[in-house]
């Protein structure tokens, strides 16, 4: 009896040295298991590191570019104070620069543009919102209208230079204005051809946001569609469609190489709408590479500058207005 | 009192009527560009055409090699600058929605979406032209990467956005590590639509012209070297459709309609992939 159980604890202890080394194994797997998740860990907190890097990134970009901005623009800021955003001549040669025909030019365009696309980009919109939200013939439209968008504004200039300057031509010996083709007019019209999708995709899903209740009502108090549109669609959506209105406004501003195409590229303060002139994006293209002195240089980028501060605030509040639709 | 009911209906028949005219006529500008550039610049384009680089004014032929060559190469740059920091930092404002940080990287995607093309070129040219000491294909795809950002981190985001948490859950839940959920899980599963935003965002770029004139600068000559002037497509759409020519027209039409075909094709396809796979750009 003793001798079997002998027997047995001896194997016992054998196959209990044999769970002994069996442990071994098992502990140095499950140390090379917690080494490897350590490193495992280790890339965690690397890539959670690198994706904060990722988001600090980009906002060191923009305030770089806003940097950067103001730092190339010190020089003319300096010698040329408040002065240069109201003097109206601009004369590299003799070292006069005033912005004034550049900053006229730009709102003249861009609000010429704004005026000629808004009845066009508020009708897109209605009429994808509310006559025909759905089926092939009202994606077909909007489709087609998003693709605007899609065209490269190089092509809408050579476009313009091509087929509208010589019909602005005509039309322009036709009632009696010297018929130069190319002007702020000109430039408009490519403008506001360019910025309707912008208005026009806002205003679609503004008007979709509308509650059926509302626009149930007016009908049930015998409104006509046009009633419904005008005293409840319009007045609820009035701040998105103001919003899209001014994400237009932002694109058209910094539009640049249609614009610089068309507009005929003088520096004189423009007299009327058809006369040539310049906006500030067009006179950076066109002289920038040509500037030869410091002041020149500088004065051009606070053109930048200014363009850039406006097409922010242009931008912030639409997309302040449209987030306090959408959020009500 | 029947009469203004009449006269209620019928202005509102009228209205409707104007409003549907009006939305067509947005269609005619298209059409228009559309049928003019294909018309003037189909009968252009051959093989020559393809292959050549322009010729001096006067000799007939020529073509647009040097400027094909260029567009892809400064856009293939561009697009290996964007893409991944452009993922990357769409992927962190996904996971992190409510930080500081991530509010303050969302105000600047959406000011840097609206900034103007010329002011990205000022921009570039004095981080990359001036230290480098001259224009620069490279230059050119820094600014074009630039712009491609707010597109990219965007639609990252948007894409995301979209997945149920309980994917997220179910991986960690398995004992994943965060960055293999992110690249294995999360990245793949909204593959479809972070990369119709890299090809909506090289659409956009493809037809840019602003920042590339102090940048990319251009060059007759056909070279594959990024640290040199290159030529690009809507550079010399830019540069012959301003000049007096004829035959640079004609060399600026063909290239119109390939950039054109390009851009178009590019959003067309986007377009097609977003709807089948339900995302909201």
């Amino acid at each position: 009896m003793s001798e079997t159980f002998k027997k047995d604890a001896i194997t016992l202890n054998e196959e209990s040295l044999g769970v002994i080394d069996s442990k071994k194994t098992a502990e140095s797997l499950s140390a090379r298991a917690l080494k490897r998740s350590g490193g495992q860990i280790r890339m965690e907190g690397f890539f959670k590191k690198m994706l904060i890097l990722m988001g600090l990134i980009m906002v060191i970009l923009v305030f770089g570019i806003l940097i950067t901005l103001i730092v190339e623009s010190m020089p003319s800021i300096k010698v040329l104070g408040m002065r240069y955003l109201w003097g109206r001549t601009w004369d590299p040669v003799q070292d006069i620069y005033g912005a004034f025909p550049f900053l006229l030019g730009t709102l003249l365009t861009s609000f010429l543009a704004l005026i000629i696309s808004i009845p066009f980009s508020i009708s897109v919109a209605i009429f994808l919102g509310e006559y025909f939200p759905k089926g092939w013939f009202s994606s077909f439209l909007k489709n087609t209208v998003e693709l605007i968008a899609a065209v490269p504004s190089v092509i809408y200039g050579f476009w313009g230079l091509a087929v509208l300057v010589p019909i602005v031509r005509t039309f322009q010996s036709k009632i009696g204005v010297p018929p130069l083709g190319v002007g702020i007019f000109t430039a408009s019209l490519i403008l506001a051809v360019m910025i309707i999708p912008y208005a026009a995709s806002l205003g679609r899903s503004v008007i979709q946001m509308v509650p059926s209740s509302l626009k149930e009502g007016a009908y049930a108090l015998g409104a006509t569609r046009w009633e419904v549109i005008r005293s409840v669609i319009i007045p609820y959506t009035k701040s998105g469609l103001f919003a899209g209105i001014l994400l237009s406004l932002g694109r058209a501003l910094g539009e640049t190489m249609a614009v610089t195409m068309v507009i005929g590229n003088t520096s004189h303060l423009p007299t009327s709408i058809f006369s040539p002139g310049n906006t500030m994006a067009s006179v950076i293209a066109n002289e920038f590479t040509e500037a030869d002195n410091p002041i020149y240089l500088s004065a051009l980028i606070e053109l930048g500058l200014v363009l850039f501060l406006v097409t922010t605030v242009v931008n912030m509040i639409g997309k302040k207005v449209i987030g306090r639709f959408t959020n009500e | 009192m029947k009469t203004s009911i009449r006269l209620r209906i019928n202005k509102s028949k009228l209205v409707q009527w104007v409003i549907i005219l009006l939305a067509f006529a947005c269609v005619i500008p298209l059409l228009a560009i559309l049928f003019y550039i294909i018309k003037a610049g189909i009968t252009k384009i051959n093989w020559n055409f393809l292959t050549n680089i322009p010729k001096p004014v006067g000799e007939v032929g020529g073509g647009i090699a040097n400027a094909l060559v260029g567009s892809i190469i400064i856009i293939g740059v561009a697009a290996i600058i964007a893409i991944p920091l452009g993922i990357l930092s769409g992927v962190y404002l996904s996971e992190n929605k409510k930080s500081l940080l991530a509010y303050w990287c969302r105000l600047c995607v959406d000011v840097l979406q609206g900034v103007p093309s010329i002011v990205i070129g000022i921009v570039a040219y004095f981080w990359m032209v001036k230290p480098l000491g001259g224009f620069s294909a490279l230059s050119g795809s820094v600014a074009l990467s630039i712009m491609m950002l707010p597109i990219v981190i965007r639609s990252t985001e948007e894409t995301l956005k979209l997945l149920p948490d309980s994917l997220r859950e179910a991986a960690f839940a398995l004992g994943i590590p965060f960055h293999r959920v992110i690249l294995k899980v999360i990245i793949p599963c909204g593959f479809s639509g972070i990369l119709s935003g890299v090809m909506l965002s090289i659409a956009r770029i493809a037809g840019e012209t602003a920042p590339l004139l102090f940048t990319a600068f251009g060059n007759p000559y056909l070279t594959t070297n990024i640290t040199k002037p290159m030529h690009s497509l809507p550079l010399l759409i830019f540069n012959y459709a301003t000049s007096p020519y004829n035959d640079w027209h004609d060399l600026a039409w063909g290239a119109s309609v390939i950039l054109l075909v390009f851009v178009l094709v590019l959003n067309i396809f986007t377009k097609l992939i977003t709807q089948r796979w339900k995302i909201q750009l």
